[in-house]
């Protein structure tokens, strides 16, 4: 029997001009994890609203057909009852926590269900150890990073033991480190306890290679169910948007199959001869950015540099685009200091130098110090030790963007000449928070670049929460226009797929230290986290970061074995290297 | 954004003996302080309750927050009660202010008398509540809303979501403030009191959808479930006794005072609060009774 049954479902939100779910029919069978996928706004929320019984007895509106989740019709049985068989864990980690303590908010839900004390007790030392949290326990939940707040939901609602798990974007807010162990923090619990696993996520690349199966929602339908692999092949027809960059790479490059993952991807190049695992382990390590430097590396450190005996892939460092800094730098800090009272050091000592016409991304962990840094840069905190000079005017865009919005209408918030820079003046009419998520990012642009004057520098917090790739595409596109124009771009982001599309420079922040700054294929092409896919299933060779540039290296290295082509391997890097320029 | 280190009041847990003991017996704790407030007028008395509270606070780790809330609010509160009551008292013999005659109020004069009467109502009023800020910042509110569910779950839930939604919201309205701050033109100036309202505004109408969403949490955890929720596991700790019995001889120290009428004190017409030997002995007897629990410092790992 199907833990998990939707038959011809339908359902609308009141006063919605269009259904959110159209007779969707599916099932989820004990033990399975399944991934859905879609676009902003095609249903997948709604899917995992349903399945949990919110839709509708909370939200209300129209609903047809019957959803069967362990067994319970939603229609009959509420929320409550639902939450005995399967539990929720929906994206924003801060409404997910109700109580003060971690050891209060895991035992909560067993004691609602009038477990028996000693079964609490032992269920939520079980579920704190099983996910990595046992230290956490007697901690409150209001001093928790938001990756310890999600982990701590996770855990309440996991520790009554459910036979399902329905995750809406629980990664959306987290570092790529805690995203990937949460994911794998999933895939444990489904192996080991046979929980069936359904996932929303926007970073398909992040968990792909966990699933058993893959959900694609389009306009409140299933358009495809297959196997991850069997998916990657339908988006690479239907729905590029929805394609993740290491099945980008492979069918940019000609290759067959389209991997799911780093691990089955390295294994299919491994065989048809295209990666050189000792080559490229040396790469990807190697050139590291200058740590800890105020001024920018200039990369010129090259792989070269590795242990003898290891043949280098021949690469030819890209100039940095940076400013020559002929006008000065637009910001600047020195030796920045931002020091709680009673507390820790958020910033120690940063030094940092940015120029006109760069584009720069800010990387590292939850509490890294990247947002403080990002308020130091807008003026909105002043460095406890430490001085920041900025030149010009710095528009600064924080993280939640419709914290900007106060105003009834969409022509009240920004002046008609900002959005219509912004393709947002046939919106004008409309309020605020009844647009979408990419038009609610453009509009928050539209206030924050209001001014008089044209500002010197654009700075955004974690731009890309919630957004899907194709949103994250014209972001990027519109960032890098702004820096080809002179002005300094400053983004603060956990997603390095969007960094590399219009980064030039990377500043890797931990523990308030700048750690790596340098051009941006060094320094996420040598990573293992903070790096992006196609640079992990390339062991970050050639500081091929982004897709055109492992597609271009997989092509170049194909007809090398084959001796087809025209040119040598040197020059195909330099292709490459022009293919990235022109990107960026 | 918030003062980064500023002391909040609210419940954090903190290496003392008050924070090792459950939630219910803290707040029982607090409540016999406070009714030993109301139940007595005698300002040595309620001096002594109140340097008792000040040093439970110091004592438990929460002194900051208890002084934030004696600045920011208590202070402003006493003043203004011994201004009210000046102002307004007609009784009292010894005049020290002749303030003549302000038309609605009639003839103003000042008297000690109704200085000091209104000092000892803003007394007890500050040491009630001071103890209330401490039950706050010392008693577990997940043990305490636990005990409420056994009692009333609809009151539970209410309280549950109000507890909840007082921090959600509050970072909501720093953010929407700080957001405003990032709008051309408003660096590098205070906002005026339009855009204070403009944020208040966006907060209230975020606050109905910030609180459908932890119902809706609540919901799926299954709170609203009509089973009883189970009682927790252990033992009466060293601290949940040791406070529990000086919230009792507190309590009863101050009801055998309050009928013995050893503590008298009268406001008018002239201030008589003799100082027996008996009252002394219970002024010094309040804050060792009410602190002795703190040397017992074993077990109180946070």
């Amino acid at each position: 029997m199907s833990i998990l049954t939707f038959e011809r479902v339908s359902y609308s939100y009141p006063g919605a001009a269009a259904p959110a779910l159209r007779d969707v029919s599916l099932s989820v069978d004990p033990g399975e994890f399944c991934v859905v996928a879609g676009l902003s706004g095609s249903g997948k929320s709604t899917l995992l609203r349903a399945a949990c019984g919110l839709v509708p007895h909370f939200h209300g509106g129209s609903f047809g057909g019957t959803v069967l989740t362990a067994g319970l019709d939603t229609r009959v049985h509420s929320p409550a009852e639902i939450g005995a068989h399967a539990g929720t864990l929906l994206s924003d980690p801060e409404t997910q926590v109700v109580m003060a303590s971690v050891r209060a908010e895991i035992s909560f839900a067993l004691e609602n269900r009038g477990l028996a004390a000693a079964a609490v007790a032992r269920s939520v030392e079980e579920t704190a150890l099983a996910l990595g949290i046992a230290d956490l326990l007697d901690r409150s939940t209001d001093e928790l990073s938001g990756g310890e707040l999600q982990r701590v939901a996770l855990a309440g609602a996991l520790a009554a033991g459910p036979e399902l798990v329905l995750l809406d974007e629980p990664t959306s807010q987290l570092d790529p480190v805690a995203g990937d162990e949460l994911i794998w923090q999933l895939r444990r619990l489904n192996q080991e306890c046979d929980t069936a696993v359904v996932l929303v996520e926007q970073r398909l690349e992040r968990c792909l290679g966990a699933a058993d199966r893959v959900l694609a929602m389009s306009g409140g339908e299933v358009v495809c169910d297959r196997d991850p692999g069997g998916f990657l092949e339908w988006a690479a027809e239907h729905q590029p948007a929805l394609q993740t960059p290491g099945a980008r790479v492979f069918a940019d490059a000609g290759l067959r199959p389209l991997p799911s993952g780093v691990k089955q991807a390295r294994a299919l190049l491994r065989r048809e001869g295209l990666l050189h695992d000792a080559q490229e382990l040396g790469a990807g390590q190697a050139g590291p950015a200058r740590a800890g430097s105020g001024e920018a590396g200039s990369g010129e450190a090259g792989p070269g540099e590795a242990g003898p005996g290891v043949r280098r892939a021949p690469v030819r460092r890209r100039k940095g685009p940076r400013g020559s800094g002929e006008a000065g730098p637009v910001l600047q800090m020195r030796g920045v200091w931002h020091e709680l009272r009673d507390g820790p050091a958020i910033l120690r000592g940063v030094d940092l130098r940015l120029d006109g016409g760069e584009a720069v991304v800010l990387m590292g962990r939850n509490g890294a110090g990247k947002s403080t840094l990002l308020r130091h840069a807008g003026g909105l905190m002043s460095p406890t030790r430490g001085r920041v000079q900025l030149h010009g005017e710095l528009a600064l865009l924080l993280q939640n963007p419709g914290d900007l919005f106060v105003h009834e209408r969409v022509r009240d918030e920004a002046s008609l000449d900002a959005l219509r820079e912004l393709g947002l003046e046939a919106l004008a009419d409309r309020h605020p928070r009844d647009i979408s998520g990419g038009q609610r990012q453009r509009l928050a642009l539209a206030v924050v670049l209001g001014g008089e004057r044209a500002p010197g520098a654009i700075a955004l917090d974690e731009p890309t929460r919630g957004m899907d790739r194709e949103a994250k595409r014209r972001l990027a596109t519109w960032l890098s226009a702004r820096a080809r124009e002179g002005a300094l771009v400053l983004v603060a982001t956990h997603d390095c797929e969007f960094a590399v599309e219009f980064a030039t420079r990377a500043v890797l922040l931990a523990r308030g230290r700048v750690i790596a700054d340098g051009h941006v294929g060094e320094v996420l092409g040598g990573g293992r986290y903070f790096t992006t896919e196609s640079a992990r299933i390339l062991g970050g060779a050639a500081g091929a970061v982004r897709v055109e540039e492992a597609a271009a290296l997989l092509r170049a290295r194909r007809e090398e074995a084959s001796g087809v082509g025209s040119l040598p391997a040197t020059g195909r890097l330099a292709e490459i290297d022009d293919l990235a320029g022109a990107g960026r | 954004m918030s003062a980064p280190g500023r002391p909040r009041i609210a419940y954090r847990r903190r290496a003392s003996p008050l924070h090792a003991t459950r939630g219910t017996v803290v707040g029982a704790y607090c409540a016999a302080i406070s009714v030993a407030a109301l139940m007595t007028e005698h300002p040595l008395l309620l001096g002594s309750l109140l340097a008792t509270v000040l040093c439970a606070g110091a004592a438990a780790g929460d002194g900051p927050q208890l002084l934030r809330a004696l600045r920011r609010s208590a202070i402003p509160l006493f003043a203004l009660s011994v201004a009210v009551n000046l102002l307004v008292s007609r009784q009292g013999l010894t005049v020290f202010a002749r303030l003549g005659d302000w038309g609605a109020l009639g003839q103003v004069n000042l008297t000690l008398e109704a200085l000091v009467c209104g000092a000892v109502f803003a007394l007890r009023l500050l040491v009630v509540g001071l103890a209330c800020v401490l039950a706050v910042c010392a008693a577990d509110p997940d043990q305490l809303l636990g005990s409420f569910r056994r009692l009333s779950p609809r009151v539970a839930l209410s309280a549950t979501l109000a507890l909840r939604l007082v921090p959600v919201l509050a970072a909501d309205a720093s953010r929407l403030a700080e957001a405003q701050r990032c709008r051309p033109g408003a660096r590098g100036r205070s906002p005026g009191a339009r855009e204070r309202l403009a944020v208040l505004r966006a907060t209230v109408a975020g606050a109905l959808e910030r609180s459908l969403d932890v119902a809706a949490v609540l919901e799926m955890r299954g709170y609203p479930s009509p089973r009883r929720a189970a009682r927790k596991l252990g033992a009466r700790s060293r601290h949940d006794l040791a406070f529990a019995a000086s919230a009792g001889a507190i309590a009863l120290a101050a009801l055998a005072c309050a009928l013995d009428g050893v503590a008298r004190f009268h406001a008018y017409p002239l201030v008589s609060a003799p100082l027996d030997p008996a009252v002394v002995a219970l002024a010094l007897a309040l804050p060792a009774i009410a602190l002795a629990p703190f040397l017992d410092r074993a077990g109180i790992e946070p």
